[in-house]
């Protein structure tokens, strides 16, 4: 397991997000994949809670090409995102699959306004070639149970 | 700082005219503070349900209006309001959001109150003058908020003393709150799996308009649209992403569909649509295999016939005016808190049905997510809606909102209720700005 090439993974994915590549980063997920921002610290299930966002993959294609469509509204214009990736760690299980924790910093600047997120975030990556693909990613943020206006970026 | 005029009953009467309002009910900050005193002063508004204050001490924090409030299972049974405020120097005396609590105790000075608001602690004493405890028990208690009634499990206050009893206030739509409790098969809901809590940059009164606005999904939600129809192929879905597609899918309806559905007005504000899904999954009236369980287990405690008279009703949003708007298929439930003349909070429950299964809790979950979620697909394309009008409310060059829709052939559906004309009608729109007009002009 090499930490510096999964590093470089979670820095090129945000790469594909803040250059709006966003089919590219979708091709990074697996077939059966979630991506999850629980609404509570410690949350278990986003199932039987509510979530900020919880995508299986039938609703990450749909995020994702609506993002890419003129009339979503909430994306016009378009924000700008940043992404800055820390504080990575990476624990190999014994079904071949990577968990990897990463604190990120991920900024928003649409219409005049600026908005940081700041997130605890868990990739499990499956091996896929040289490289590897995102089989479920949690994104915990800082203020995840605070009010909050509408979230659409991607993160 | 030169104040204004407080506008007179006349003044306030003209804003909102047979099919027209002026911009200014939205955008006018003195408004605001008029309607937080007349309005909200007065209305009956939801505050919390059963579930949440299961007992003794059982206790929410949250706001009627603006006003900071405990809301408190007493030990007999009834629920008190407690303004959230030391009667000694001001300070919020709890700043949790839920607990249990056999005395809440100021940060400051370290007064105590019991759950029923009295005064029972107050340190270092001796500074105090003789007939202090007499002073202590009368008028040093938490304030208590004038009015609570609850109906069926859903408590709501009132900071005026006066004015019509909830009963009076609910009349008809009541029977909207029992298309809610009456599908659950044990007979009885609890809120459950967490809240939304999300905020945008316009007047209140645009998600209590919106929410029975049956053009809007074809435009604002067009996108949305667009992308679930064109999924023809169906990637993987844990069933979150088959619940919401659908909803998706449903928002493009064409357009005689909408203008099939009805809207009704109820008197006080309240309004209701008729449903719009065929769906069969959205339905209860199926045979998948999750609903078929559901409705057996329904049956059983009410009866073949009474399952299907409750499963009959079909209702989505209800407005119970000013701060409630729910549906009862998927326990949706959504509670206004106003902030400022452009600002406003919406906090978004789901309520279980106890007693069905937990799949179909699921689905409302799911439901939840992408109809009523902060980073939903569907609801922050209203939010960026919302936030767009608002900022053309700002403009003087032109000075009313047009509420014509269907104006002038408002249909009576029994007496005092009305339906629209057509499923497209504005009229649930008209009918919520004339109670405003009724609060705003009420003496008193």
């Amino acid at each position: 397991m090499d930490l510096a090439a999964i590093t470089a993974f979670l820095v090129e994915e945000g790469r594909l997000i803040d250059e709006r590549r966003l089919d590219e980063w979708l091709a990074l997920y697996t077939e059966e994949t979630s991506y999850w921002l629980p609404i509570k610290p410690d949350q278990t299930s986003p199932h039987d809670h509510i979530s900020l966002v919880y995508d299986d993959r039938m609703l990450l294609e749909l995020r994702v090409q609506r993002l890419q469509r003129p009339d979503m509204h909430a994306q016009t214009p378009v924000s700008r995102t940043f992404h800055m990736i820390g504080n990575v760690t990476a624990e190999a299980a014994a079904d071949g699959t990577v968990a990897v924790h990463s604190k990120q910093v991920v900024g928003e600047y649409r219409s005049n306004r600026q908005r940081i997120h700041l997130a605890t975030m868990v990739h499990v990556l499956v091996p896929a070639g040289p490289s590897y693909r995102i089989r479920s990613k949690r994104v915990d943020l800082l203020n995840c149970d605070a009010d909050h206006d509408g979230i659409v970026i991607l993160f | 700082m030169i104040q204004a005029p407080i506008p007179d009953a006349a003044a306030l009467r003209a804003l909102v005219q047979p099919s027209r309002v002026h911009r200014s009910v939205y955008s006018d900050p003195a408004l605001f503070e008029l309607e937080m005193q007349r309005l909200w002063g007065r209305a009956w508004l939801f505050v919390a349900h059963d579930s949440q204050l299961k007992k003794p001490g059982d206790f929410i924090t949250t706001r009627l209006a603006r006003e900071p409030v405990i809301v408190v299972r007493q030990d007999d049974g009834s629920v008190k309001v407690l303004i959230n405020r030391c009667t000694h120097r001001g300070a919020l005396v709890c700043a949790e959001e839920c607990g249990n609590a056999k005395r809440f105790v100021c940060c400051y000075h370290g007064w105590a109150f019991r759950p029923n608001g009295d005064l029972i602690g107050v340190p270092v004493p001796d500074g105090y003058e003789k007939g202090f405890d007499a002073r202590k028990a009368r008028d040093l208690g938490l304030a208590e908020v004038a009015r609570v009634a609850s109906y069926r499990g859903f408590v709501f206050a009132s900071l005026s003393p006066t004015g019509p009893s909830l009963e009076d206030h609910l009349g008809y739509i009541r029977t909207s709150i029992d298309d809610l409790v009456d599908r659950a098969p044990d007979g009885e809901v609890e809120i459950a799996g967490g809240v939304f809590k999300h905020t945008y940059d316009g007047n209140w009164k645009l998600t209590i308009e919106n929410h029975i606005d049956t053009v809007h999904p074809r435009f604002v939600h067009a996108s949305s649209v667009a992308v679930a129809n064109a999924q023809t192929v169906d990637p993987h879905t844990d069933g979150a992403g088959d619940i919401g597609r659908r909803q998706m899918r449903q928002n493009g309806m064409p357009p005689d569909i909408w203008e099939k559905l009805g809207v009704w007005t109820t008197g006080r504000g309240h309004v209701f649509m008729g449903d719009y899904h065929d769906d069969k999954k959205l339905v209860t009236a199926n045979a998948d295999p999750v609903n078929a369980e559901y409705r057996r287990r329904l049956a059983v405690r009410v009866g073949e016939e009474r399952m299907q008279k409750i499963l009959s009703v079909q209702r989505f949003n209800t407005i119970i005016y000013p701060n409630v708007s729910f549906m009862s298929q998927f326990g949706q439930f959504r509670v206004v808190h106003p902030i400022s003349v452009d600002r406003t909070a919406v906090f978004a429950y789901v309520f279980r049905f106890k007693g069905a299964p937990d799949e179909m809790f699921r689905r409302s979950i799911a439901f939840a997510n992408v109809v009523n979620g902060t980073g939903s697909l569907v609801l922050t394309d209203d939010l960026e809606t919302y936030g767009r009008v608002q900022a053309g409310l700002g403009a003087q060059g032109s000075e009313w909102v047009d509420l014509s829709r269907g104006a002038d052939r408002d249909v009576v559906d029994q007496p005092g209720v009305n339906r629209g004309a057509t499923g497209t009608s504005e009229i649930g729109m008209r009918h919520q700005l004339s109670a405003w007009v009724d609060y705003m002009t009420a003496e008193g």
